[in-house]
């Protein structure tokens, strides 16, 4: 049918504009089919292999569902056919950006199934590396949080932080990602001649450094208008998911087992934990930050304690784990860790379940995307900190 | 039909004198003026682009390209040799014909608007009467190539772009032409050229300083470039574009030569809206407000110039149009994305009354002074 007969058939008879009559059914709302958007396997806004599918209607998010498990690698699996000493090397892969807290909550878990002393100077270098291990971790999210809201900047200017703190690290452990540092029992090695000044260099120009971030990214009036109110989690909802690290401490909830339950020395120093209002993704973001002012107050004041001693001790040729069961829980970077280790007396594990952060803070996604617009839902997606192999394991 | 034809005919004729137009024939100038045209077209978006990536990577803490060319400067030649070897992809379900010409759809007006923007005294290939009329209205054809490649990519995220960018440009059209109106209005003209003229000669009322339309006009100057910010979709206004969103938005299905062509529209775009800003607020080819070109005569010192005028005249003018691109690098380097409905607010809550306000109080004075 042609325009021309389309309108006839409107309005036969009629000049035309005249006498068009259109009956509005319904509630007269304009009815339009709703579209399923997956955003993701691969997509730039998921940082790996995490998959949510959106019910948008236009622009208007009306339920989300992460799908996960396209990073499925077996660890907990692959833990039990590998001794004690061995699975530190596994568990430093599932959360690639705070390898070394991974791996020292193994270490802990064998060392209290061992019921072991560990040297006073392992358990304070231990403390080191996992603040710059936090570090590391959380400047990579400033960056990448800012990219997804479209400020490229930062993510440069974090990746040079960055690259600094990873030297350091390297120049100890040898490594850039995986340190496999962790020993059962202490350290693989002591820490080498010149790294105390180095990391008291570091964390000067770090400190100096920080206030680039807050004013270009926490300050940006933009940045405000995109995070703040956006996706507000109340602290009830998210005890009852499960959230922990920045996502929990946004809401309020000063949980942090540094304080709540310390582990190293933790009891012996002074550990700030900073927590926002409203639980939004401005506060979420202003918690990661600011966790990075509260390591670095960490570190110097870990540089003050520094003992002199062993870092490791003589094991056995097998360290075979009495029978039995524990529980271990770390602060990790994205929140809390835990390991579960069972063993049934033999030379590997015989469970090994992880509780990462990353699988309970996705958990929030469907809650705070419900009813937002498509650009918040990168705006939440980004705050709720994770890292794709966290979740899958 | 015929008479308004016509009369339009009569309407769209040339002005001032280009430099171009030698000797008596018909087709040398035509042709001289083709090669000025397609030269500009081709090699201040590069330039603008080499700036883009200099300027980024000064301010990212990192150098920028290095490898191609002196100083990195044929890094975007090569990225063009790059993307003429790449395969040309059309999805399956993509509507073909659509698909293939949305980039040239959005590529020509870029193109066009080259005809119209004066370089220098005498260095532009025509002056329209209706030169600003003319500006515009091109560069507002570019979004049907937009709309055209999200719709036809069939692609969602394509889709969302497309659509977002046509909300866009209908929302930051109207305070940019009203921002225009106001210059067009204390120039008298809506010629090009003519409006350098007026802006050469204009004095503040009751002294003998003279200024440029950017200090009364100010509010309409920032209006102007923040509404033509958005028409680019440049940051923080690149919701047609969001990466982190919409993968590459209506670019996403695009490779090869298709996608270079959207790339040069959008640093062509980039140039000819800065020197459209150069034009209706910066003074055009003048240096300083009230200084003469060396070795110009008439208009303010501005027209009739020897060859050492006219050379002078286009740098300055490129050096401004560099600045101005300078600052867009700099938005994109400082500032987040902001929302599409929050793009929307800030043109119809902000813009479009400030501008509004902004020809009103213009008017007036002009018809006070």
């Amino acid at each position: 049918m042609s325009d021309l007969e389309t309108q006839e058939a409107f309005a036969p008879g009629t000049a035309p504009g005249e006498g068009i009559a259109f009956e509005i059914l319904g509630d007269a709302e304009f009815p339009t089919a709703d579209m399923s958007l997956s955003i993701g396997p691969a997509h730039p806004a998921t940082h790996g292999v995490f998959r949510i599918v959106l019910e948008v209607s236009g622009e208007r998010i009306k339920s989300a569902t992460p799908v996960i498990g396209y990073m499925h690698r077996g660890f907990e699996k692959l833990a039990e056919h590998r001794d004690f000493r061995q699975i530190k090397a596994l568990v430093n892969r599932h959360d690639w950006l705070s390898g070394f807290s991974n791996e020292l909550g193994v270490a802990l878990a064998v060392e209290k199934m061992l019921e072991m002393e560990v040297p006073d100077r392992a358990q304070w270098i231990r403390m080191l590396m996992a603040e710059w291990n936090r570090i590391l971790n959380h400047l990579m999210f400033v960056g990448s949080y800012a990219l997804e809201l479209g400020a490229i900047t930062p993510m440069f200017y974090a990746f040079r932080e960055r690259e600094d703190i990873q030297h350091l690290m390297e120049s100890a452990t040898g490594g850039r990602l995986h340190f496999t540092y962790n020993q059962v029992g202490g350290l693989k090695v002591d820490l080498p001649k010149g790294f105390m000044r180095q990391s008291h260099g570091l964390s000067k120009l770090l400190r100096s450094r920080l206030p680039d971030y807050k004013d270009l990214v926490l300050g940006n009036e933009i940045f405000q208008a995109r995070t703040k109110g956006i996706g507000p989690l109340p602290a009830d909802v998210g005890l009852s998911i499960g959230v922990s690290g920045p996502t929990l401490q946004a809401t309020g909830v000063a949980e942090d087992s540094r304080v709540t339950e310390p582990y190293l020395k933790y009891g012996e120093i002074d550990v700030h934990v900073p927590v926002g209002e409203n639980g939004d993704s401005f506060d979420r973001f202003y918690c990661l930050l600011h966790r990075i002012e509260a390591s670095l107050d960490i570190i110097d004041q870990i540089h003050d304690h520094m003992p002199a001693g062993p870092v490791n001790q003589k094991l056995p040729k097998m360290v075979k784990a009495p029978e039995g069961a524990t529980y271990v829980r770390t602060e990790n970077p994205l929140g809390q860790l835990g390991y579960w280790l069972e063993s049934d007396g033999g030379r590997t594990p015989w469970r090994l379940k992880m509780r990462t952060p990353s699988f309970s803070n996705v958990q929030a996604i469907p809650y705070l995307m419900q009813d937002t617009l498509f650009p918040d839902a990168i705006s939440i997606l980004g705050s709720v900190f994770f890292v794709v192999g966290d979740i899958d394991r | 039909m015929m008479e308004s034809a016509s009369v339009t005919a009569e309407v769209i004729v040339a002005q001032a004198v280009s430099i171009f137009d030698v000797g008596d024939g018909f087709v040398l100038p035509v042709l001289i003026k083709l090669v000025f045209v397609l030269a500009l077209f081709f090699v201040l978006p590069l330039v603008g682009g080499y700036l883009e990536h200099k300027a980024m990577g000064r301010m990212q803490a990192r150098r920028g390209p290095v490898e191609a060319g002196p100083f990195g400067s044929l890094q975007l030649v090569a990225d063009g040799i790059k993307f003429i070897q790449k395969e040309d992809l059309i999805p399956r379900a993509a509507d073909k014909w659509v698909f293939a010409i949305a980039p040239g759809v959005a590529l020509v007006p870029a193109m066009l608007i080259f005809l119209v923007l004066p370089f220098g005294p005498g260095v532009f290939a025509l002056d329209l009467e209706l030169g600003l009329f003319y500006a515009l209205a091109a560069s507002s054809v570019s979004v049907l190539g937009v709309l055209m490649g999200g719709w036809a990519s069939a692609n969602k995220f394509s889709l969302i772009a497309g659509l977002r960018a046509g909300a866009q440009l209908i929302a930051y059209e109207l305070p940019l032409i009203l921002a225009a109106i106001a210059v067009a209005v204390q120039a008298g003209t809506l010629s090009l050229v003519g409006i350098v003229e007026a802006q050469a000669n204009f004095l503040i009322p009751g002294t003998e300083i003279n200024l440029w339309f950017v200090f009364p006009q100010i509010l309409g100057f920032g209006i102007f470039f923040v509404a033509a910010l958005a028409e680019l979709s440049r940051p923080p206004f690149d919701m047609p574009i969001g990466d982190s969103e919409l993968v590459f938005g209506y670019m996403t299905e695009y490779t090869g030569i298709k996608y270079a062509m959207y790339m040069l529209t959008e640093y062509a775009g980039m140039i000819s809206m800065s020197a459209l800003t150069v034009v209706l607020y910066l003074g055009g080819w003048q240096l300083l407000p009230g200084v003469p070109l060396p070795g110009c005569e008439a208009g303010g010192g501005l027209f009739d110039c020897s060859p050492v005028g006219v050379i002078s005249g286009v740098l300055i003018t490129i050096g401004k149009i560099m600045a101005l691109v300078f600052v867009m690098v700099w938005f994109r380097v400082a500032f987040p994305r902001l929302r599409e409905d929050q793009l929307q607010r800030i043109s119809w809550l902000v813009l479009i009354p400030l501008s509004l306000l902004n020809l009103a109080v213009i008017t007036v004075a002009k018809v006070v002074f």
